[in-house]
């Protein structure tokens, strides 16, 4: 419980993460014959800007005494992923698991996300990561701001939370930038944000325990074939870019003279001057 | 038919890349945003209809500007410049609108149904040809996407945009100039990097030597950092996208996170014993061989062509 300068008691401020696991990328295979990705079977993981955000929620509640509780729209793989932020140190994790949402765009999984956070209750701050390495769209973080019409911080790589206010440090391309924002507000965050915290094996086992709520579509006041009816981005192909490299494998006896002809390819490309 | 197209990015240099492709896309029918008089003078000069001036640039006053020229010149597609705050004004603009919205595009078309684009997805590696349908459709675009129009000199209009805009939410209370020394691997003109092939850490002299040399930058694959700590910056999806004139991967197999890292790369060198390792086709010039024979031969050979 905290007291505000008038003296009312009030209820402890909570910080919203929004969450998401993605294929591990370091498992994805390029089908060579047809030159697309193999994410089937890939290992999920929590997308790293996301836990990185987790990271940042959790430092800010070792400050501030405030409740970190996840966001997130998946399905069964999500309710384990969602327990490794529980380890790191969220409170509770809402999890939207509805079959009839599979496929949303970044716009429609947005309206489901909104409405989580509305029904979940009042948050003074929600953190995401900037970018989520599959889709790699950097929308949903500024359209769930929109919707619920509350400013935005982007770019976080620094967030505290001090003497009763929120501060940050933006990293755009040529300047920081050092802002205060009043609650409520969204803050996305880069890489350079933090590192985040590996979990104990003794907060692994806790993790289990503690509040997951899920919820459908119905549950969080949303008509599954309406948000089906308004995703207006669909992704057709996914390709791996051909390689158009020389691919001049230099095969030599002894290794001087591979070396020879190597530096003579490369001065004649003209790549070493200068 | 005929599309209707409204383009912004406050980097002048790049709204006129989003004007070439606009105009290919519309004909003359292109409408723009401009912060500056210079830069809506600019627009106007190279074939722009119709240019609203926001004098504000702060995030909500951009969004309320572009919003009221949405409803007066009702587009079909919208198209931001993929700067960090194009980015982050794009997603809300579309969220505003229920519009679709795709980031980072490097390629649009008029398609059956919407705008197909081209962007990149899991981490670099891979494209993902999408379409965005209904009106208007929102788009990032990636600078030198595109080509800027020739200068035509044909005069469109210039309005002045007085769309209220709240009082800001985020106190901006400092703006810090970066230091270039953040710049780094990114701009690095040759850049030698390490792999997996190093069996020790102390083996990275054998790179250290060859950067002197070549007066390049190291850098590393995603193990030799991430899980060895043996250098800092890596090279790689996850880490540093390079773009060097020349790059050499020294001990890397190639993986599809490193190849997405090294791809603007003008000339890349790989040197790895296994035949079979996928960095000797992402190369243009490969050795089969073991880094420990090849860098110092290398080096020596480099430092004999230097006298």
């Amino acid at each position: 419980m905290g007291e505000t300068a008038e003296g009312w008691l009030i209820q402890v401020t909570r910080i919203v993460v929004l969450v998401k696991d993605i294929p591990d990328l370091n498992d994805i295979r390029i089908d060579p014959s047809t030159r697309s990705p193999i994410v089937e079977g890939a290992k999920r993981r929590l997308n790293d800007l996301d836990k990185r955000a987790l990271e940042a929620a959790i430092r800010m509640k070792e400050a501030g005494g405030m409740e970190v509780v996840t966001v997130s729209l998946g399905d069964e793989r999500t309710r384990i992923c969602v327990l490794e932020a529980l380890a790191m140190g969220a409170d509770a994790a809402y999890v939207i698991i509805d079959p009839a949402l599979k496929g949303l765009d970044a716009g429609a999984t947005s309206r489901v996300l909104e409405a989580t956070i509305r029904k979940a209750g009042a948050f003074d701050v929600i953190v995401s990561g900037e970018l989520s390495l599959d889709g790699m769209g950097s929308q949903v973080g500024p359209r769930v701001a929109e919707l619920l019409g509350i400013p935005q911080v982007t770019y976080a790589k620094e967030l505290k939370y001090e003497a009763g206010k929120y501060r940050a440090v933006r990293d755009l391309e040529d300047v920081d930038e050092v802002v205060e924002a009043e609650p409520p507000f969204l803050v996305t965050v880069v890489r350079e944000i933090n590192e985040p915290r590996i979990p104990s094996l003794m907060n692994i086992m806790k993790a289990k325990r503690k509040p997951t709520t899920e919820w459908n579509a119905e549950a969080i006041g949303l008509k599954a074939d309406e948000l089906r009816a308004s995703i207006r981005v669909e992704v057709y192909d996914v390709k791996a870019p051909e390689v158009k490299r020389k691919r001049v494998m230099i095969k030599a006896e002894k290794v001087e003279d591979a070396v020879a002809k190597l530096v003579s390819a490369l001065d004649a490309e003209g790549v070493l001057e200068g | 038919m005929n599309v209707k197209t409204l383009i912004y990015s406050e980097n002048t240099e790049l709204s006129l890349q989003l004007l070439g492709k606009a105009i290919q896309l519309s004909g003359a029918g292109v409408s723009a945003v401009a912060v500056t008089h210079d830069q809506a003078d600019t627009l106007v000069g190279s074939g722009a209809a119709k240019v609203y001036l926001v004098k504000d640039r702060s995030l909500d006053a951009l969004r309320a500007g572009i919003l009221d020229v949405v409803a007066r010149e009702s587009p079909d597609l919208v198209m931001v410049g993929s700067t960090k705050r194009g980015r982050e004004l794009a997603p809300r603009v579309a969220a505003a609108l229920n519009a679709g919205y795709s980031g980072d595009c490097f390629d649009a078309q008029q398609g059956e149904g919407g705008f197909a684009v081209k962007r990149l997805a899991y981490g670099g590696s891979s494209i993902a040809s999408t379409i965005i349908r209904g009106k208007p459709a929102v788009i990032s675009v990636s600078p030198r996407s595109f080509q800027k129009p020739e200068a035509q000199g044909k005069q469109g209009e210039i309005i002045e945009l007085n769309t209220s805009t709240p009082a800001p939410r985020v106190k901006v209370l400092e703006t810090r100039p970066k230091k270039t020394s953040d710049a780094g691997l990114e701009s690095a003109k040759i850049i030698v990097s390490a792999g997996r092939g190093f069996k020790k850490r102390e083996d990275l002299k054998l790179l250290e030597e060859l950067a002197s040399e070549l007066g390049a930058k190291m850098g590393c694959s995603r193990p030799v950092s991430a899980d060895l700590g043996w250098m800092d910056q890596w090279v790689g999806i996850s880490g540093k996208k390079v773009a060097p004139r020349l790059y050499v991967a020294c001990g890397i197999s190639g993986t599809i996170q490193h190849a997405a890292g090294i791809r603007d790369s003008q000339i890349i060198v790989g040197v790895n014993s296994d035949e079979a390792a996928g960095i000797h086709e992402l190369s243009d010039y490969s050795i089969v061989g073991d880094i420990y024979a090849v860098l110092p031969a290398l080096t020596r050979a480099l430092r004999e062509r230097a006298k």
